[in-house]
């Protein structure tokens, strides 16, 4: 009896231990990426898309390529509310998760990537903020752990400039012209005004701003403080229900729609749908294509929703922002690539990632591979140039759908590099940070 | 001197010098702080009933609006959309009775607080897993189109004009209600005297359905109007932070405090943030709504309409 029982007791920890063991080594070829979302909140109808943009692509890339490079990809979401406090909980709970730790955090929310800045190179694990965050981030010799590619926010509000240039018949036609910035008064929404201050003295427009506080609900004061002024143009720099709000209002003061451009984070379908007609020829930049007609929409919807379009629709693909979700997720993973090919096709950690982001060499080669044709520009991140200075250009809502309205625009590098630089010293020294040497 | 004098001398030559720009943010504010007192009455009835702060007014703001377009996007026309609305609301108020307030008799007014905290919570979560998170369009056919006054130099907008008649007309409504009426006289009696209302044959229950009821029926009528503004969404509940200077200023339990509150408070908020706001860094409306309002709390502790408590030790 007591053999048996011993025969059993081996024989059950010989399972156990096997079945222990292929769980480790099916979590060894796993590659985990945290999503910090917001699917509830008063940002909720701007998170939702993001979210279901980086689900996507994360199982996309494990149904249609069999993860990357062999690697599974996982995923978990966690909520912030675009909240600061829960950002940095969620930070917290999933930085460790998977079998390396978390890959890199998007943190989707400047407030909470000012928060992580500091725990990044301490925790080594690399943050790539998409287009918001902290602009001087850019300098990489500062912020080794902190990613903002394809452009900042200083990056955007110079290429904008340099588009109501244009449509102002040159930069000398600037002189004398009125800007307003309308900025959600925050972290992000001010961020881009130390740069419109510069390009004003330098091209001698008279440059207003003014905020709004959070959420934006009630913007009726502001709107009569423009309608005042009479701006030649208006840049807003604005998120979630106040772009709603500042759309309907500048209908209410007969402001033209075309001299009014979001930022890219002013631009997406659910700022312009509740205006509904009074939207019609609003402006916003973006630096990736709107809508469902590129490769990899087609393959989202083959692989993911099963043929079925309108489930697709549902789940917001082609959406401004879903887009941006992709397009990030894409990033995240090639990143990943790009390290696989130094390190080896294995669960990576942040550290390896970090070295992945930092050579990041996305081609259009890649693009076309990946289904990205004509959705986004190709970027080259090094160790000096987080950022890459890529190019925006202005779309345009009809009542439907989102059209490029302009050609590409190049941010002014001789302008923005070295405010960045600027920031970026000082932020060195305020934190007793030694620049790397990245010759 | 340049900031003292870009606050106390600037702004009122600029008031003198601009004379229309002044009288478009009075009217703009008025139309606003109309809205305001709708809100800002929703908590005032059921303070008034139960001596609850009501924190969940926002929520039931979010969740009424969220209900009706949800109803709407289900192909009901408006009519039947809004009766069913007003259904829900007069369920709400039903359940919140049965399951909160009847297990919370004569207890501290903080626990009430508390309570709806919690209903708060309920309402937004139950809210969005019903009918999600996305901005809801609103149409409600009233128009939208901006229109001069005054030779042109004044900018209204028929949507903001009707939006204040309608809340004018449902404030008017509820005061009449609360000053006329065998049922408005019950409320005030259960208002101030739980146990004497009880002795003499006012029940307490019906009260507290009646009062939710009508505070649900204004969170739908404010939800509708600040809906159609800007979409129904998650921020509608935020609405309510807009009524608490409204309600410091007024008084907790003063429906004519509520209405006179709201007034001040948005043409005061909108004078500000038009005039003084450039010299202040902008964005000043929020903190100047409840700096006005502390600011007559130091003339009048109870606010402007607020009953005096005076209680013997």
């Amino acid at each position: 009896m007591k053999f048996r029982k011993l025969v059993l007791a081996t024989a059950a920890t010989v399972v156990g231990l096997g079945t222990f063991a292929a769980a480790e080594i099916a979590k060894a070829d796993e590659q985990f990426f945290p999503m910090l979302v917001y699917r509830t909140g008063a940002y909720a109808p701007s998170g939702i898309p993001v979210a279901n943009g980086f689900r996507d692509y994360y199982t996309l890339l494990n149904k249609r390529d069999g993860g990357i490079n062999g690697v599974t990809v996982t995923f978990e979401e966690c909520e912030t509310q675009y909240k600061t406090n829960l950002g940095v909980e969620c930070y917290e709970k999933l930085k460790g998760n998977g079998p390396t730790g978390a890959s890199l955090f998007n943190p989707y929310s400047t407030g909470i990537t000012y928060q992580l800045i500091p725990k990044a190179s301490v925790d080594k694990i690399p943050i790539l903020s998409m287009g918001y965050g902290r602009t001087s981030a850019a300098d990489g010799r500062v912020f080794e752990w902190v990613f903002n590619p394809p452009a900042t926010y200083w990056s955007q509000a110079s290429a904008v400039i340099k588009y109501f240039s244009r449509r102002a018949g040159g930069y000398d036609k600037l002189a004398g012209k009125k800007i307003v910035h309308l900025h959600h008064n925050s972290a992000y929404g001010k961020e881009a005004n130390p740069t419109l201050e510069v390009l004003a003295k330098r091209y001698g427009f008279k440059l207003t701003l003014v905020p709004v506080d959070h959420p934006g609900q009630e913007q009726a004061s502001q709107w009569r403080q423009i309608r005042r002024i009479k701006p030649d143009f208006i840049f807003m720099s604005g998120w979630g229900v106040m772009n709603q709000v500042a759309i309907k209002e500048a209908g209410n003061i007969r402001y033209p729609m075309d001299q009014f451009v979001g930022n890219w984070w002013s631009g997406s379908d659910a700022d312009v749908v509740p205006a509904g007609d009074g939207a019609k020829g609003y402006l916003s930049t973006t630096f990736h294509g709107a809508g469902s007609d590129f490769g990899v929409h087609a393959d989202i919807i083959k692989h993911i929703y099963g043929g079925d379009a309108a489930a697709a629709k549902e789940n917001k693909v082609g959406e401004v922002l879903y887009n941006r979700g992709v397009v990030n997720a894409m990033f995240a993973t090639e990143a990943v690539r790009t390290a696989q090919a130094k390190f080896g096709n294995k669960s990576l950690t942040g550290e390896q990632v970090r070295w992945g982001l930092e050579n990041l060499n996305i081609t259009q080669e890649t693009l076309d591979k990946l289904g990205f044709k004509g959705m986004v520009s190709p970027l080259k991140i090094t160790c000096e140039d987080h950022e890459t200075m890529g190019p925006v250009i202005i779309q345009k809502w009809d009542g439907a759908k989102w059209s490029y309205a302009s050609e590409w625009l190049t941010p002014m590098r001789d302008i923005v590099r070295p405010l960045v630089e600027a920031d970026a010293a000082a932020y060195a020294k305020e934190n007793n940070i030694t620049p790397r040497n990245c010759n | 001197m340049e900031f003292l004098e870009s606050i106390l001398v600037t702004p009122f030559i600029e008031i003198w010098e601009s004379p229309y720009y002044f009288i478009e943010l009075v009217l703009v504010g008025l139309s606003t702080g109309v809205l305001y007192s709708l809100v800002a009455l929703g908590f005032v009835l059921i303070f008034k009933a139960s001596g609850m702060f009501n924190f969940a007014q926002g929520a039931m703001v979010l969740f009424a609006a969220l209900t009706l377009v949800g109803l709407m996007e289900h192909g009901l026309p408006l009519w039947a959309a809004l009766i069913l609305s007003v259904a829900t609301m007069v369920g709400l108020a039903f359940l919140v009775e049965r399951f909160m307030l009847r297990h919370l008799v004569n207890q501290e007014g903080l626990i009430l607080f508390m309570a709806t905290i919690g209903l708060n919570f309920i309402l937004e979560g139950t809210g969005q897993l019903m009918w999600g998170s996305d901005v809801k369009r609103l149409e409600i056919g009233i128009p939208d189109q901006p229109f001069d006054i005054l030779g042109g130099k004044v900018l209204l907008n028929t949507f903001d004009v009707t939006a204040a008649f309608i809340g004018a007309l449902l404030v008017i409504t509820l005061a009449v209600f609360f000053q006329k009426t065998p049922m408005g006289r019950a409320l005030r009696a259960v208002a101030d005297d739980h146990q004497a209302a009880l002795s003499v044959g006012i029940p307490l229950k019906t009260i507290w359905i009646a009062v939710w009821t009508i505070a649900g029926i204004v969170a739908l009528v404010a939800g509708i109007v600040w809906g159609a503004k800007s979409g129904v969404q998650f921020s509608l509940s935020l609405i309510a932070l807009k009524a608490l200077p409204v309600l410091i200023l007024g008084g907790f339990t003063s429906v004519p405090g509520a209405i006179v509150g709201g007034l001040i408070i948005g043409v005061g908020e909108k004078v500000a943030e038009g005039f003084w706001g450039p010299a202040l860094g902008g964005a000043i409306e929020n903190w100047f709504a409840y700096m006005l309002a502390l600011a007559f709390l130091v003339f009048r502790p109870q606010g402007l309409f607020g009953e005096k408590i005076i209680e013997r030790v």
